[in-house]
């Protein structure tokens, strides 16, 4: 920082002031620029009456002015604060965009109502969704992840177990082939009327089709990872006096590896939907079940505030499933950060 | 570069290379119904500890034959064997170095080198031979390294370990320093002889490239065009460390170009 205003003063010949004020509206500036903006929504808040009738909106006006005062400390201070207050600068620019965006969302629904009421709630209903309707809201992200991870799971485990069947043996390959190509491409949810009459359970039915849209794509990439080995991969074992369970242990299954992992992201997003439309429909709990009770009874604020939830959960899931990756195959360069 | 342990080691072992014998050895590829004959009788003798290079045009079948006493294709006739064994599928006494180095990417180089000892079930009782091996290759300090980050010639060190580490009796190189620049290539040919003379392996050698057979080999079997026989045995007896500007190697060479026809651009 020193070095670059000390060479600028140098160069242009001005005063050393000038260009250490320009390095602390660099630095700064932006963090001053979040905090008024963050203040900005906090008086939003505060200054005109609810059109609606909100518990939060005092609360939430004074968090916002919280926020402003970490956001004005947090990057002024940065220098003092080590990773953390580096971190905040970096993120000050969303701060920016995040306290300007609620404070237009406070003004149009909350104040003004300049959008349709109901359909578009203030976000102090959607922190009053959080804090008066937390436990049947904890319990439903409590069992829609259970169900999605017991059938995930047993998809990820039976897709995987398939597909390097199907790449190593010719005779299984024959087959499994055409029934994979009968039944994979077909969407999951297409087997729900079916499979809640056959199965004794909501939920031993719910769980089968997640395993089977986790499943489908895992099969056919493991399948294709293993299927795409160099044979000088074998060669080579072989020559060393590897077995054949050696070459699918530890030549066929580690080399198809980032194959099984573009196949187990895919299976998830596919396993997202069919467990959101399962709670929908049959499975009397989750997070899916909730939008829709919420829906039944107008409580559009509930639906956002249940979206919001089931947006950081399926994220937090993918990022879970990229750590896992990036352990794994650390010796791969150049892979996707999520 | 080379540790004590792996001198003294070698020091005490005795001779370890293994007699080869082609007999006859016919071999063709099928190629879309039609026969593609690229092996024709052709019968090698291999002296324990001889150090054979196979020079021939390229495409000829040198490679298929190195296949061949590897044990990973069966010839369509003859016989090969290992000091009296029939060879008739891949052992790791008979370990192939290919053109391309081939590690396995998600191992490093350590438990690339460890590979062979891995899947004989031993390396739990033996893994100071893996460290041994790359000591032997000078690349101890890249233990831990990935494939991805090694150069070229490092990659064909590790690949050299990994054959070595499983005290091969014949020890079978495919091109090995093909795809290397010219002083890694000088440099590699100089630490093959100085490992061949102290393990005493027997080793058969493709290459394309007559000064390299001449410079390593006290054998060179040149081959014709494919399918390929043998055309010329040619014994090489000069002391190593050989030069390559020596008087007898550089007619050695104009006699070899010229039973591969090419005579004329020399």
């Amino acid at each position: 920082m020193s070095t670059y205003s000390l060479s600028d003063g140098l160069a242009s010949g001005a005063p050393r002031s000038a260009p250490a004020f320009a390095g602390w509206v660099r630095d700064s500036g932006i963090g001053v620029l979040a905090s008024v903006a963050w203040i900005a929504f906090g008086l939003s808040c505060l200054w005109w009456e609810d059109v609606g009738d909100w518990s939060r909106t005092h609360s939430l006006g004074i968090a916002a002015f919280v926020i402003a005062a970490v956001a004005l400390f947090g990057t002024v201070g940065a220098d003092y604060l080590g990773p953390a207050g580096k971190a905040l600068r970096q993120r000050a620019p969303w701060l920016v965009a995040l306290g300007a965006f609620l404070t237009v969302w406070e003004v149009a629904t909350a104040k003004f109502a300049w959008l349709p009421l109901p359909f578009f709630p203030p976000p102090q209903s959607i922190i009053e969704v959080y804090t008066d309707d937390l436990p049947k809201l904890l319990d439903s992200v409590f069992a829609s992840v259970k169900l999605q991870l017991g059938g995930y799971l047993i998809g990820a485990t039976v897709g995987f177990l398939t597909g390097v069947s199907i790449g190593w043996s010719r005779a299984v390959g024959y087959w499994v082939h055409p029934v994979l190509r009968f039944i994979g491409p077909l969407p999951a949810t297409a087997w729900l009327p079916i499979a809640f009459f056959t199965f004794p359970s909501s939920w031993s039915a719910s769980t089968f089709l997640i395993a089977l849209a986790t499943g489908f794509p895992v099969t056919v990439l493991t399948w294709s990872g293993v299927a795409s080995v160099s044979n000088a991969y074998y060669d080579v074992a072989r020559t060393l006096g590897a077995k054949p369970s050696f070459l699918v242990l530890k030549v066929a299954i580690p080399a198809a590896l980032p194959h099984v992992f573009v196949g187990l992201f895919m299976g998830l997003g596919s396993s997202f939907a069919v467990l959101v439309v399962a709670e929908m429909i049959g499975v009397k709990a989750g997070l899916g079940w909730y939008l829709q009770w919420a829906q039944g009874w107008a409580a559009y604020a509930n639906m956002y505030a249940a979206l919001i939830v089931m947006s950081l959960l399926c994220s937090g899931a993918i990022t879970l499933l990229f750590a896992i990756r990036d352990r794994l195959l650390v010796w791969q360069k150049g892979t996707v950060k999520w | 570069m080379v540790a004590a342990t792996a001198l003294a080691e070698a020091a005490t072992q005795p001779a370890a290379g293994a007699a080869l014998d082609i007999e006859q050895v016919s071999h063709a590829f099928d190629i879309d119904g039609t026969e593609l004959p690229v092996l024709s009788e052709v019968s090698i003798s291999v002296e324990p500890g001889e150090f054979v290079a196979l020079l021939g045009p390229s495409g000829c079948g040198k490679s298929t034959l190195l296949r061949l006493v590897a044990g990973l294709d069966k010839p369509k006739a003859g016989r090969l064997r290992e000091d009296e064994a029939r060879i008739t599928r891949p052992h790791p006494s008979r370990v192939v170095v290919f053109q391309d180095p081939t590690l396995f990417p998600w191992r490093s180089v350590w438990d690339n080198v460890a590979l062979g000892l891995e899947a004989q079930g031993i390396l739990r009782s033996q893994r100071h031979r893996v460290d041994d091996a790359l000591d032997l290759v000078g690349l101890a300090s890249f233990r831990n390294a990935y494939p991805h980050q090694l150069s070229g010639g490092m990659a064909q060190r590790v690949a050299l370990a990994r054959a070595l580490v499983n005290d091969p009796k014949i020890l079978i190189l495919d091109e090995p320093l093909g795809k290397l620049d010219s002083l890694t290539r000088i440099t590699m040919q100089a630490e093959l002889v100085s490992l061949w003379q102290r393990k005493g392996f027997t080793t058969l050698l493709v290459t394309h490239d007559a000064e390299e057979a001449l410079v390593l080999a006290n054998r060179v079997i040149v081959f014709s065009d494919r399918p390929a026989r043998v055309k010329a045995d040619i014994r090489v007896d000069r002391p190593y460390p050989r030069h390559r500007g020596d008087p007898y190697l550089a007619d050695l060479r104009r006699q070899i170009l010229g039973l591969l026809g090419l005579d004329a651009t020399w």
